[in-house]
């Protein structure tokens, strides 16, 4: 089947260029993208964008559907249509499910359910040690084999650095990208905030931003000890930046990530307790929130991601300290991520160089290209669309946003996987 | 007299003229307690619950005696034994009570910002009997009406606040209320047991006691919390008590007619030397107890005065 965009602002991460054009799809494929639309047209649906945007599909690196074990807080089918309505093509999920995936018969399970009930492309990462205990590796090779596209514990930081050099090691004998949570673990136990001046009045236990930069140093240390692939989940702290910028100067296989909320909020949204806020790692001063939104902008974070986390109202109804954390937002990506683009910190093509380009070229995927030849995973949408977020209006299965009730900017019009529409605006 | 709030959760939500009001009805309720006959009765025919899931002897018999001196039934819960242990949450039992009527809901709880989730969930008055280490209001409010009456004002201070200030409700309240009233606040304690960033709140940091009680009017003590700690705070308790416990000598640095407070209980010979505690002359400590009553007298029979008259516009 033949699609053709006409009248598109063409949003290309690669080139870095923001140009009005056509662009054709033939068989899942990107057969032709350019000002006008040279080739003559074949029987094809013709879609008029109107001006509108056109870019390749987000690559959402770090999002958790909840199967296996709790389905009830999300599944394939919720989290696969909400990715579809944010214009996310490409959910890389995270293994810290429970139980975990970390074998591959668990890996196997999850792909074959995320083929079935998710409309978008569904890639897997599995657990870097069993059980995410920290003890002792997965079995990589097998898992590899089975389709898994990094090895990550997640949140866990591994504290025994035996175990992470070997894994680390190992990984890298057969090319596997580790993706870590750079935390210095015994510092930031217990903490449910940033220390600084709102942690203190809320009287909540804090740990320093400094326990960031501090977990990265070691990972950073072992990184030139192993020569092993690794990316960082999330730097979210102004100290960490010279570390991360010198140690991909040293020529270090190193990348970075960071979430949506760390680059939209700061630990004043936090208020009353509000626990919808409460995120791992802390949400932190507004210095490191502008610090990293300038990192992004410059390249040194090479990843924007949702951290798409699940959590039903129980684990969230509860005072702040008790309470789970983590946030939704494959849904909210988009605009929130645009506010950066609104306040001027970057333009649309480095932001879809973060959010898809980054994340595609880091796992060895296809997509966050546009260009013939490419995957046609295209999302459609109106950057200057403004709504008041309703989380009742969400598709994930947990409303966990902190974005409820906010003015944003930004509307997905209709998001395509392989050429096929999977999401259309009402 | 106006008031205009539901619940007393922090001194955060006050400003000046509220703590002014709370005062002045709370010294007459300091009156009326020293009286022979010692009933009032602006909270008869009301229900006070106090829910206390942190160990209290002082505040809880506080409350109840402020609650059962205005003609409310008080009942007392302790939340450590009960339904906490079989899994309910806390916003359960916060409904479950609800459902019974009570009138006014006073509530500890050890985690921050838990009292105020509690009262989002209740449909009656809510006073925070210390969540976390976040607020402790009563306990401000009393500390302030002990230094009006013995300073004969409550502005224009020099106030130290000396000890375990990172893990201390008191602090923070106190902190709030003395800066609203316009005093000048100085905090003394090692750095491991500072807050971080809370220079920022207009207060003076010290760690060395002599420099930091300079010719200060009020100098308040913390009870170190040991049972709070995760342990390497301090050295040990005795090096505490020479650097931070308070002593004849180094209250020599303050002024001649500065007043010693300690919010109970006290670990004598930790932060507080037993002599000093109990010399008439400086320590007001008996006093604060005293206070204490009136202070939740008052505060219960204002929030009580808002409920009626909320619930009869209702009614009318």
């Amino acid at each position: 089947m033949t699609l053709t965009f006409i009248n598109a602002m063409l949003i290309d991460p690669e080139a870095g260029t923001q140009t009005s054009g056509a662009l054709q799809v033939d068989n899942g494929t990107i057969t032709y993208v350019g000002a006008t639309l040279a080739p003559p047209l074949k029987d094809a649906n013709v879609i008029d964008c109107q001006g509108k945007c056109l870019a390749p599909g987000i690559v959402d690196l770090g999002v958790k559907v909840c199967e296996p074990g709790e389905r009830h807080k999300e599944s394939y089918r919720s989290a696969g249509r909400a990715a579809a309505a944010g214009g996310v093509t490409t959910m890389v999920t995270r293994p810290d499910t429970a139980p975990a995936i970390d074998n591959p018969e668990t890996l196997e399970f999850v792909i074959r359910r995320a083929n079935e009930a998710a409309p978008v492309n569904v890639v897997a990462m599995a657990a870097l040690t069993k059980g995410r205990e920290g003890r002792e590796m997965t079995e990589i090779g097998f898992l590899m084999d089975a389709g898994a596209a990094a090895f990550t514990d997640c949140d866990r930081v591994i504290t025994d650095t035996k175990v992470f050099s070997r894994a680390l090691s190992y990984a890298r004998s057969l090319g596997a990208l580790v993706i870590a949570h750079p935390q210095e673990p015994v510092l930031s136990a217990g903490a449910a905030a940033t220390s600084g001046k709102f942690a203190s009045l809320r009287g909540l236990p804090a740990v320093s931003p400094m326990a960031e930069r501090m977990g990265l140093d070691r990972d950073i240390a072992l990184i030139e000890m192993t020569g092993a692939r690794y990316h960082a989940d999330q730097i979210t702290t102004a100290r960490a930046l010279p570390a991360l910028a010198r140690a991909k100067k040293n020529g270090l296989d190193i990348t970075a990530g960071i979430g949506v909320h760390h680059l939209t909020l700061n630990a004043l949204d936090i208020a009353d307790y509000r626990t919808f806020f409460k995120l791992k790692p802390p949400l932190r001063d507004e210095d490191d929130r502008v610090a990293v939104a300038e990192a992004v902008a410059s390249g040194l974070i090479d990843v924007i991601s949702s951290m798409h986390t699940p959590q039903d109202e129980e684990s969230k109804r509860l005072p702040f300290e008790e309470a789970a954390s983590g946030a939704i937002g494959l849904e909210t990506l988009l605009p929130a991520a645009l506010r950066l683009v609104h306040a001027g910190v970057m333009d649309l093509p480095t932001l879809w160089r973060a959010l898809s380009l980054n994340p595609a070229r880091r796992l060895g995927l296809p997509g966050g290209r546009l260009e013939a030849g490419a995957p046609a995973d295209l999302v459609l949408f109106d950057p200057h669309a403004p709504f008041v977020l309703d989380r009742a209006t969400l598709r994930s299965k947990s409303l966990n946003t902190p974005f409820d009730g906010m003015r944003m900017q930004g509307k997905v019009r209709a998001t395509y996987v392989a050429g096929k529409s999977v999401y259309e605006a009402a | 007299m106006h008031f205009p709030h539901r619940h007393l959760l922090g001194i955060e939500q006050l400003n000046q003229q509220d703590i002014t009001t709370l005062l002045d009805l709370a010294d007459k309720y300091a009156e009326l307690n020293r009286q022979p006959e010692k009933h009032g009765d602006a909270l008869r025919g009301l229900t006070q619950i106090n829910m206390f899931f942190e160990n209290s002897t002082r505040t809880q018999a506080s409350f109840e005696i402020a609650g059962k001196r205005l003609g409310a039934d008080v009942m007392n819960m302790a939340m450590q034994a009960s339904s906490i242990k079989k899994g309910e949450t806390l916003i359960d039992t916060a409904m479950t009570l609800n459902a019974m009527h009570p009138d006014l809901l006073v509530v500890r709880h050890p985690q921050s910002g838990a009292v105020d989730l509690l009262a989002q969930k209740v449909n009656c008055a809510v006073l925070n009997a210390g969540d976390g280490r976040h607020e402790h209001p009563t306990q401000a409010l009393l500390d302030a009406l002990t230094i009006r009456r013995a300073k004969g004002r409550l502005h224009r201070l020099s106030i130290a606040i000396c000890g375990d200030i990172a893990h201390s409700r008191v602090a923070r309240s106190n902190i709030m209320l003395l800066g609203k009233m316009e005093n000048r606040i100085r905090l003394i304690g090692p750095p491991t047991l500072m807050p971080s960033q809370v220079a920022d709140f207009g207060v003076e940091v010290f760690d060395d006691m002599a420099e930091g009680l300079r010719d200060v009017d009020v100098v308040m003590m913390l009870r170190l919390q040991r049972e709070r700690m995760d342990g390497g705070f301090i050295p040990s308790e005795r090096e505490y008590f020479h650097r931070y416990g308070l002593d004849a000598q180094k209250l020599g640095a303050a002024r001649e007619d500065a007043i010693v407070m300690h919010p109970g209980p006290m670990n004598r010979g930790v932060e507080i030397d037993g002599t000093l505690a109990d010399d008439i002359n400086r320590s007001v400590i008996q006093d604060q107890v005293e206070m204490g009553v009136a202070v939740r007298m008052a505060a219960m029979d204002l929030l009580a005065q808002n409920q009626r008259a909320a619930r009869s516009a209702v009614a009318s």
